[in-house]
């Protein structure tokens, strides 16, 4: 598949402030793609030079093969849906979403009727004459979408657009955006720094950290193989053990855990300090008659968080820091322990990933 | 970087777009201000101006005791009517703000702004009309049989200036002092109350210090402005309610003497800038020092 | 009920206000040359008076001559600065816009004195109507960008943005959605601006050229006693005319508030 959107060491400053440093990037046709990071990590500034809203300070965007270079937003194949959504307050919703068609050679009618399709589309069927300033945060959410797409962008960008909504309607919104996406085709970038969201609607996911990528890959590599120690971090919870290497074939010593194989393309040069990491839910609180299937190691209970479906565990093991947390699924039949008690927990080497830095 | 660069940035364009006011401002008020100083060191040598450095103006400022009795006279009334002004605004700016229902507030506010936008010249003339010897006032006071003489200390002199400055500059004082307390966080209050302050304490220890930006500013833009009042002090002053812009006022239109109406101008100018500066620096001091 | 005190004290505050505007039709339509009680009948001839009054006709079309153009100019400058004031920082703007907004606690007189020496001795121009304009603006634009600011500022950033990346340009996004957007601001800031100068007197008599402003006849009128009736009945129609431009100008203010989606917080300034 070729690269729809090419990014080659785009730099931006702001004054002293170096906003993005060197992001070298390509984004498939028709792919879901998510920036995702922290508050101040440049992904809505890495949005804004794609949609032409800002320009880089050097470096090149190419779209569709085309040098974005001088090319102002209103020339460029992208539309975007602001995180404050933008509704022209003083216009009605079908002349929101008909707003783009102004040059647009077709006849009032024609356009009267895709704006119609449009709305339709998002949901919002039947709401043209309505006054945009007077529409809930979700309504004005499809208004800015229906407004986008009806220009049939190649790519739609969209600037945290979940953020400001409440919890239910995040989800179902979720859902939506991902089926309208299929339904039309077109490459989606997705702002967010929400990383469940990033995981449940993207192909691939750029994690930003200080105006750099930390990590390109799909979700689940993301999850399973974080690359370094502050993507992992910052994607689901995850354990972090001091180590070192014993040889070249990828035998290591585990504080608290003892010795241990990894994959050998993870080997390293024998003798070094590394880190491992280990996801809670790899790690299993050993019950009475359970015997572990690979691994397992003695630990006491320090703190018991419930939360309904599962508990999670902070459960201290000799030789380590900082307890290890372990999560449990509440299983029919299944205690939850309490804090102090000794228990027995199971591990597995397969799930440890060797983190550099 | 070029100019092409420079609009490129947003603050490039902001930049661009302040320029046309600032120029006007830098051309009709810094530039002719500086003109006032520089003529402020010259004489006027009957119909043309000697332009060799003097400071005979200033001289003759501190020598006859005429300007600084003006002056020390201008400075007291807009203190008083300062005073005044602020003291008689912030229960109606209070009230506006916490009791007044959310939709009603613009309404009170149009009203009370509405008398300021209506001729300045006819509402002092109306004062006389309020003030004089057969006035409202007296003819009121007469007809109910209270007094038998027409009050004479509320026309002519100084009591009538302040009378009808403290009225004309009214809104100025209740608009700052209204928005400070607007922004006032309520639960701030609610807060001080649960922990065990009164009404009243509450409003000292709490709402008072909070509006005191509302306070200063109101201080400050009623202050300033009415020293440059010439109207009101002719109008309703008399003989002993003259003020220091008469004075300006007289050496530009009427004696033809501008290098001495710029030196007024200029000590008036100074000696506000120092009251009020000093005024601010206090109230700095005095918050920190609560705080 | 709680705060009735304060609710009589503002009350009282109010009609004190707003006294001696109610005394002027009473005195306007009074039968009698010396403006003094008792009223002595009703009569109109003064409002007749003014009519044919020749002098009075021009100062009143040289006032308004000088209040558009005021309001024009004033609301040009402000436009400028208040969305600049919206915009993006630059070093200094901060300390700019505060010298435009100077003209606000600047005691009149040194606005005056400070153009009469430029434009009489400096440059040596004529007093005219245009060198009233041009002090007129300059008192008047931080007046337009405190409404102005209001307008500006309650816009989201994102709106033109918007525009642009659905296909305008940056001067027609502006127009077809800041424009419309802040139009009621505009409205609004003109019609303060025109009520200002028409209004204004103590640098208008410095600097107005050989025929006087509205003002300045009415001061030269004051000293008349035999004229104040008729002034009488000019400041009450001059009072009825503010009053409904004022009212105007708030109706607009308000419409650009409920146009933008907000809640009403205040008046003017």
């Amino acid at each position: 598949m070729t690269a729809l959107i090419e990014l080659k060491s785009v730099e931006k400053h702001y004054g002293d402030y170096h906003a993005l440093r060197g992001i070298d990037l390509e984004i498939r046709a028709g792919e879901f793609f998510s920036l995702l990071g922290p508050s101040g990590c440049g992904k809505t500034t890495l949005l804004r030079t794609i949609a032409g809203l800002e320009e880089v300070s050097s470096g090149t965007i190419r779209i569709d093969g085309r040098d974005m270079k001088g090319v102002a937003a209103n020339h460029r194949p992208t539309n975007m849906v602001f995180q404050s959504y933008a509704v022209f307050p003083h216009l009605s919703v079908a002349e929101n979403v008909g707003f783009g068609l102004r040059r647009d050679p077709r006849s009032k009618v024609e356009k009267a009727r895709a704006v119609e399709q449009a709305l339709e589309m998002v949901g919002l069927g039947g709401y043209g004459k309505r006054r945009a300033h007077a529409l809930s945060g979700g309504q004005r959410q499809r208004v800015a979408l229906a407004r986008a797409l009806i220009l049939e962008p190649k790519v739609l960008l969209l600037d945290e657009p979940l953020s400001a909504l409440d919890r239910l309607m995040r989800e179902q919104m979720q859902l939506e955006l991902m089926r309208l996406q299929r339904q039309v085709g077109i490459t989606f970038i997705l702002v967010t720094h929400d990383q469940e969201e990033a995981l449940v609607m993207s192909d691939r996911i750029a994690v930003m950290f200080d105006g750099q990528i930390g990590q390109l890959a799909d979700p689940e590599t993301l999850y399973r193989k974080p690359a370094n120690r502050r993507v992992a971090q910052f994607i689901g919870k995850m354990n972090f053990l001091p180590g070192r290497m014993l040889d070249q074939r990828g035998a290591i010593e585990v504080a608290g855990l003892g010795r241990a194989e990894l994959a050998p393309e993870q080997a390293l040069p024998a003798g070094g300090e590394i880190t491992v990491g280990l996801r809670p839910e790899t790690l299993a609180i050993l019950f009475d008659g359970d015997t572990a299937p690979r691994r397992e190691t003695r630990g006491t209970v320090a703190e018991v968080v419930y939360y309904g479906d599962m508990t999670y565990y902070e459960v201290r093991v000799d030789g380590i820091d900082r307890p290890l947390t372990v999560s449990m699924k509440n299983l029919i039949g299944r205690p939850v322990l309490e804090v102090g008690a000794t228990t027995r927990l199971a591990w597995d080497e397969r799930a440890l990933v060797l983190l550099t830095a | 970087m070029g100019l092409g660069n420079f609009t490129k940035s947003e603050g490039g364009r902001a930049a661009m777009l302040l320029a046309p006011p600032f120029f006007y401002a830098l051309a009709l008020l810094a530039l002719p201000i500086l003109a006032v100083v520089l003529f402020s060191f010259w004489t006027q040598d009957f119909m043309t101006i000697d332009t060799s450095f003097t400071l005979a103006n200033y001289r003759e400022f501190f020598d006859k005791p005429i300007y600084t009795v003006l002056l020390g006279r201008s400075l007291m009334v807009s203190g008083i009517v300062t005073l005044v002004t602020v003291v008689l605004a912030f229960p109606v700016a209070y009230f506006l703000s916490f009791h007044v229902r959310p939709e009603r507030k613009s309404l009170w506010l149009f009203l009370i702004t509405i008398p300021f936008w209506t001729s300045y010249l006819i509402r002092v003339f109306l004062w006389k009309v309020i003030l004089g010897y057969n006035g409202v006032i007296n003819s009121g006071l007469i007809g109910a049989g209270i007094i038998d003489e027409p009050l004479s200390f509320i026309l002519y002199n100084v009591n009538a200036v302040i009378i009808t400055l403290a009225h004309a500059f009214a809104p100025f004082a209740i608009l700052p002092i209204f928005v400070a307390l607007e922004k006032i966080d309520r639960s701030l209050i609610e807060a001080s109350r649960d922990l065990g302050e009164t009404r009243l304490t509450t409003f000292f220890r709490v709402t008072l210090p909070l509006s005191m930006p509302g306070l200063v500013a109101a201080v400050l833009i009623v202050f300033i402005p009415t020293i440059g009042d010439y109207v009101t002090p002719e109008l309703m002053g008399g003989a002993g309610g003259k003020l220091i812009a008469n004075m300006i006022q007289t050496q530009f239109l009427q004696l033809n003497n501008a290098p001495m109406g710029a030196a007024i101008a200029i000590v008036a100018m100074i000696c506000v800038t120092a009251i009020a500066l000093a005024f601010v620096m206090l109230n700095r001091r005095w918050l920190r020092g609560r705080g | 009920m709680k705060g009735l005190p304060l609710r009589v004290y503002a009350i009282l505050y109010l009609l004190f206000l707003y006294a001696p505007i109610a005394l002027l039709p009473l005195f306007a339509f009074n039968d009698a040359t010396i403006i003094a009680f008792p009223l002595k009948g009703f009569t109109t001839h003064w409002f007749g008076d003014l009519a044919g009054n020749a002098a009075l006709r021009q100062a009143v079309g040289n006032s308004l001559f000088i209040a558009a153009m005021t309001a024009i100019f004033a609301t040009l400058l402000g436009i400028c600065a208040a969305r600049a004031g919206a915009m993006a920082r630059f070093p200094g703007k901060g300390g700019i816009l505060g010298f435009v907004m100077l003209p606000l606690v600047l005691p009149e007189i040194i606005v005056a004195v400070s153009l009469l020496i430029v434009m009489r001795q400096v440059l040596g121009l004529n007093l005219s109507n245009w060198t009233v304009i041009a002090a007129h603006v300059l008192i008047c634009t931080p007046f337009s960008i405190a409404i102005l600011n209001g307008a500006f500022q309650n816009l989201d950033p994102s709106i033109e943005e918007a525009a642009m990346d659905l296909g305008e340009s940056r001067l027609s996004a502006f127009r077809l959605v800041t424009l419309p957007l802040v139009m009621p601001g505009i409205v609004s800031s003109m019609l303060i601006a025109f009520t200002i100068s028409l209004d204004e007197f103590i640098i208008a008599f410095f600097l107005t050229g050989a025929n006087p402003t509205m003002p300045v006849y009415i001061w030269g009128l004051l000293r008349f006693p035999a004229q104040l009736p008729v002034v009488m009945a000019l400041g009450t129609i001059l009072v009825t005319l503010s009053v409904v431009l004022l009212v105007i100008a708030e109706l607009f203010r308000r419409r650009g508030l409920a146009r933008a989606g907000i809640k009403d917080t205040g008046g003017f300034l």
